[in-house]
């Protein structure tokens, strides 16, 4: 079929498939059927190439982060937007943006991939720059292990072209530098006085060991002090406050600092550059705020044990009424043995209004081992919503929720006040 | 006491520990956790034994040290210590694991089974029956396919679900006061019969008798009432 066919059948599926109200996966699953190269067609006419993220926690908002500090240096800047980051995603972001007759508009694109989606990415499409983030244990029962998941990473590292940003905090992301050769390596890393706030998969639990010598970063964490962070960017520091929440996600800025500065290199203002990064705004549902009822709601993702502890480490339970959604599709991970390696004393003083999800009362149990107070369980999303709003309506609300239960709540929210909606 | 709650730490060990820690004390007893990593020095007075499993870099990294305690864990079994012994230390009390490529990596023995490795993982929910326990419920995760011998029986046979190898409707294995399975969940939250079973034997042990007291099992009730409808 000629390409200006698929391309105005593969839009036609999209707008069908959103005035449906459905996912983002169907028009891509659409043209990659039809025209299984449609990816690297449009995305080689890019005059700066690819650029590839990925790691277990902080991908989206990281992602955010670079496409805002790519275009802050006026770049024209492709991304997939919407989340879904599988190759289908990328297929159905792309019949967005491009013109009729296949044209994409950009100078560089930004791709969030999961770790095995990348790796089936890469082997097609080179990317010319990767950023590795972490390893963390997410969804063993999906990928198998954690040596095998670094494995992937380092698969999208060896088939990067020009350079690719590691994480020095992190061993078996670090570690991926042995394989490397001829390619540019920058690092980001964290201060040793900070940390103790970033535990590795290994050092969850049992102390913390003195790992070898490190390689210098590019960028560097040096301190956090709630909202405002001091980098160490080459030989200059800088602070500055961030609109993003959460301690990883400001880690994660280091990440998005030194991709950028790889990226664009010599050219770089540095001006522009740190005051977008101040205006930066999390990602939709990575401690995004809601107002329902004149009081703000946050909606903050768990998708595994480190990032279920990350989240309670970083906002306080102090004044707001706090909600856990479990949910175990395929997307949420489908073992529930990750809820038992999160500890939860930071929320036995104020107790838990509401429970829900499939798995609710695997998540009570969970608190019931923790001694920890529980008001309300209710599995149904929709109706655990209404019951945790109307029973704590005086009050700030913040809701930690697995992937597919946040996109039932958000949806839920829409209904009840204004939500973006992410095509 | 953990074992190596450094380096296998998988399969919801902790949810295991903590499970058997919370419930001793609701009982009325006051428990001490220990744990033991690689080099440290095995401790004389022990009631109940954990072990979990761990990535494959940090089973093969146990392997070594796991061989000099065997002779230690060989004589509490002796005495009728109580033990759970999960996925990898699962594995690694039978006598062998035989790797794809025909590498034979020695066990403690400790329980009469046999593994070899599959090339297929077996993973989801899993419920099985055991005349012990009841319907046990949990989630499995493992490549290795393991067979029973002689001397061990079954902790349960599988309703739903894969087990020891996926062939002989087999989950776990059981002899003397040790309970090996492959079942994450963690296993004994959503199992309280094993977990009291565990107590029970070890508080007997220690102080001639065990008196209990009713704990309010409603979530985990709940708990498995739920996770018996999910698919696999």
């Amino acid at each position: 079929m000629p390409k200006q066919y698929i391309t105005i059948l593969g839009k036609t599926v999209r707008r069908i498939a959103q005035l449906r109200g459905g996912g983002s996966a169907l028009p891509g699953l659409f043209v990659e059927t039809i025209d299984p190269d449609f990816i690297s067609h449009t995305l080689a006419q890019l005059p700066q190439g690819i650029i590839v993220i990925s790691g277990t926690n902080g991908k989206t908002t990281t992602t955010k982060m670079v496409v805002e500090l790519l275009e802050s240096q006026g770049l024209k800047v492709f991304t997939n937007r919407t989340g879904s980051n599988f190759t289908r995603g990328v297929a159905a972001a792309l019949l967005g943006e491009i013109t009729v007759k296949g044209v994409l508009d950009a100078d560089i694109a930004v791709l969030e991939l999961d770790e095995a989606h990348a790796v089936h990415f890469v082997t097609k499409i080179p990317p010319r720059y990767s950023l590795l983030l972490n390893v963390m244990r997410d969804q063993l029962d999906r990928f198998g292990e954690i040596d095998a998941t670094a494995k992937m990473l380092e698969t999208v590292a060896v088939n990067t072209s020009e350079g690719i940003v590691l994480n020095r905090e992190d061993p078996r992301i670090a570690r991926i530098a042995n394989v490397i050769h001829n390619k540019k390596i920058d690092y980001f890393g964290l201060d040793p006085s900070l940390k103790s706030l970033f535990p590795s998969d290994d050092e969850l639990r049992g102390e913390h060991r003195n790992n070898d010598k490190k390689p210098i970063a590019d960028v560097l964490l040096t301190k956090l002090d709630g909202q405002t962070a001091t980098f160490a960017i080459g030989r200059k520091e800088i602070t500055t406050s961030l609109k993003l929440r959460g301690v990883y996600n400001i880690y994660n800025a280091a990440a998005a600092l030194a991709l950028v500065r790889l990226v664009v290199g010599k050219k770089l203002d540095d001006e522009k550059l740190m005051s977008t990064l101040a205006n930066i705004t999390p990602a939709f549902g990575r401690g995004e705020t809601l107002t329902i009822g004149g009081q703000p709601l946050e909606l903050v993702l768990v998708k595994n044990p480190s990032g279920f502890r990350l989240g309670l480490k970083s906002f306080a339970p102090e004044g707001y009424a706090t909600m856990i959604a479990i949910n175990d599709n395929y997307a949420d991970g489908r073992d529930m043995s990750w809820l038992w390696d999160v500890g939860f004393d930071s929320l036995r003083e104020h107790g838990v209004a509401e429970l829900s999800g499939m798995r609710a009362y695997d998540m009570a149990l969970r608190l019931q081992y923790d001694e920890i107070e529980i008001s309300h369980v209710e599995a149904d999303l929709k109706k655990a919503l209404r019951h945790f709003i109307a029973s704590a309506d005086d009050k700030p609300k913040r809701i930690y929720c697995t992937y597919t239960a946040m996109l039932t709540l958000r949806r839920e929210l829409a209904n009840i006040t204004n939500v973006e909606v992410i095509s | 006491m953990q074992l190596y709650p450094r380096d296998m730490n998988l399969c919801g060990s902790w949810g295991n520990v903590l499970v058997l820690k919370r419930r001793r004390e609701w009982h009325g007893y006051n428990p001490v956790l220990l744990e033991y990593n690689q080099g440290d020095i095995f401790p004389d007075d022990v009631d109940i034994i954990i072990g979990g499993g761990g990535q494959d870099s940090g089973q093969d990294s146990i392997q070594e040290d796991f061989q000099k305690i065997g002779s230690r864990l060989h004589e509490l079994a002796k005495e009728d210590t109580p033990m759970l012994m999960i996925c990898g230390l699962y594995q690694l009390c039978g006598r062998f694991f035989k790797t794809l490529d025909g590498r034979v990596i020695k066990g403690i023995e400790l329980l009469d089974i046999e593994t070899h490795a599959g090339n297929e993982r077996l993973i989801g929910n899993i419920i099985t029956k055991s005349h012990e326990f009841g319907e046990i419920i949990g989630y499995e995760n493992h490549s290795g396919q393991t067979f029973l011998g002689k001397k061990v029986h079954a902790l349960g046979l599988v309703q739903k679900g894969a087990g020891n190898n996926g062939q002989d409707a087999t989950e776990g294995a059981r002899v003397r006061n040790i309970v090996g399975s492959y079942l994450h969940g963690s296993l004994l939250p959503k199992n309280p019969a094993i977990a009291d079973f565990l107590i029970e034997k070890a508080i007997t042990k220690r102080y001639g008798e065990f008196v209990p007291t009713v704990i309010d099992d409603r979530f985990a009730q709940l708990a498995r009432n739920i996770a018996i409808k999910r698919p696999r």
